[in-house]
């Protein structure tokens, strides 16, 4: 069964965006690289429970954007609120607490290729004791595996994993900390068409259950229209075009329909 | 505003600065030179505060400490052997081969030993160094610590120069034992030295201000020598290319800031103890 074409496991079904206060909230963000003007005043927020989906071309500014959400980037200039925090005002006891709170799973994985699956889902568990549950810490971590389908890798090392075993397990590190956002910079790129519907499936599944927010940077198309409940497109470093996917497909401008052809 | 090597630095512009007129080779290597004190000093903003990576740091120095172990040991070994063996001659010719003990021991304690096996050092764990934080630093793994809420710079960087410079002045001491066997073995097959007259030879020529900047100087050699390894591969460019470079680069500016720590050690040395 094809899951993507289930109507039951599609963005249709995701749970409807709530109206709140943004828990993401950037204004007028500019930053450059030299003379390469990559964002040029992006404006952006999320709200609870939402699929954010940005998609735009390579080299345009969606990783140099995510990153400055988590303070791997700076902005030059702009408004960056997390949670209601402005994270360019932050220290840095502040921005790691804050960073707990905001996941980030990496297009190549990231994972401590050091140290086993264990240990992977320990490192940020054993630096923020206060985010172990009474269940215990290795409860913890072979849940957050069987979230994922993985209990059985715990012991393994990074180098006995798959591509699509990987980024799960790097989602489970992710998870382990119980964020209220989850940052995925290209989930399914590098990945086989079927392993990339799996991961998919879980990003929503893990959405359903745990009622995060998401922004997810992708090319894949298929990506974009099962996960968004909207959809920014980023060109020359603004947020040009913003809606749902059916929408941004019905949109008659040349630079969006670029994305759908 | 932007944050260099895990801390906040407020930028400015080198616009019309005196700096900016320099030949860019010189500008480059002192912003170089720069950028490796500030890491140095960032080094030193964490050591001292919490929280302390204690089970890193013991990991890091069974590291350094074994990675290193054998290869100091064999190198150790065999230039004392090849250090009498070159100078029995001569001393026999100007009829001073007793002397040998004592000159060997001398030798190796004050500046074989340590220099040796620092620049052993910088070439296996300087360069082992900078290419697995390259690596971590291209595949996004630093990263990684960093928005898992974690300082890397402590937990990757301060750990590592910590053993290192803990570690080194253990290895000297290994490498000058092994050494001194070494010079044993050639002097009691060609010269019929026993262990006692040989041993007793070259600790009555060694003295506390043969052995205390010998050592001290090896901490600082340990300092550099992880120091640089770490800067390198911290601050790797993207690709794997990067990565090579910065292990290469690694152990190139070590060793040379080996000598350099070397010529200032027996400069101050000469001043405490009058060398």
């Amino acid at each position: 069964m094809n899951t993507l074409n289930d109507p039951v496991a599609t963005a249709s079904s995701a749970p409807p965006v709530a109206v709140g206060a943004p828990l993401i909230h950037i204004r007028g963000v500019h930053k450059s690289f030299g003379d390469n003007h990559v964002l040029k005043g992006f404006d952006m927020d999320l709200f609870p429970q939402e699929n954010l989906v940005i998609i735009g071309k390579s080299g345009s500014g969606k990783s140099v954007l995510i990153k400055c959400l988590v303070g791997l980037e700076y902005p030059d200039e702009g408004v960056v609120e997390i949670l209601g925090k402005n994270l360019l005002k932050l220290s840095q006891i502040e921005l790691d607490e804050l960073r707990t709170e905001v996941g980030f799973l990496f297009q190549g994985s990231a994972l401590y290729d050091s140290m086993t699956v264990r240990e992977n889902l320990q490192f940020p568990l054993r630096r923020h004791p206060n985010r172990i549950l009474p269940e215990g810490e290795e409860t913890m971590i072979l849940r957050t595996l069987e979230s994922v389908g993985l209990a059985h890798t715990v012991n393994m090392k990074p180098s006995e994993l798959s591509g699509g075993m990987k980024r799960r397990i790097a989602l489970a590190r992710t998870l382990i900390l119980q964020p209220k956002i989850i940052l995925y910079d290209e989930p399914t790129s590098g990945l086989d068409p079927i392993t990339a519907k799996e991961i998919i499936q879980l990003i929503l599944r893990i959405q359903a259950e745990q009622q995060t927010a998401s922004i997810i940077i992708t090319h894949d198309l298929d990506c974009a229209r099962v996960i968004a409940n909207r959809v920014i497109i980023l060109v020359e470093g603004i947020n040009y075009a913003e809606g749902t996917y059916q929408q941004l497909t019905s949109n008659r401008d040349p630079k969006v329909q670029a994305f759908f052809k | 505003m932007a944050r260099i090597f895990g801390c906040t630095k407020t930028t400015f512009t080198l616009a019309n600065h005196p700096y900016t007129y320099l030949p860019p080779g010189l500008r480059n290597f002192l912003t170089e030179v720069g950028h490796i004190a500030a890491f140095a000093g960032n080094f030193f903003r964490h050591v001292f505060y919490p929280p302390f990576e204690f089970r890193e740091l013991l990991h890091q120095c069974y590291e350094v400490g074994n990675r290193s172990f054998v290869l100091v040991s064999l190198t150790g070994f065999i230039m004392g052997l090849v250090l009498s063996l070159q100078i029995r001659p001569t001393m026999i010719e100007f009829g001073a081969v007793s002397y040998m003990p004592s000159m060997i021991g001398i030798a190796i304690v004050r500046e074989i030993g340590p220099v040796l096996t620092a620049l052993i050092c910088a070439g296996k764990i300087g360069s082992g160094m900078g290419a697995e934080l390259g690596s971590m630093r291209v595949t996004e793994q630093i990263d990684a610590m960093e928005v898992s809420g974690t300082n890397p710079f402590k937990f990757l960087v301060v750990t590592r120069i910590l053993a290192t410079t803990l570690m080194l002045p253990l290895l000297v001491l290994m490498s000058d034992t092994i050494s001194l066997a070494g010079s044993f073995l050639v002097e009691h097959f060609k010269g019929e030295v026993s262990f006692t007259l040989y041993f007793t030879e070259v600790f009555n020529s060694l003295a506390f201000s043969d052995l205390v900047p010998a050592t001290t100087k090896s901490f600082f050699f340990g300092f550099v020598i992880a120091l640089v390894g770490c800067y390198k591969g911290y601050t790797s460019d993207q690709g794997t290319a990067g990565v090579g470079r910065a292990a290469n680069t690694a152990v190139v500016i070590a060793s040379i800031l080996v000598f350099l720590v070397d010529f200032w050690a027996v400069l101050v040395a000469d001043i405490f103890y009058d060398l």
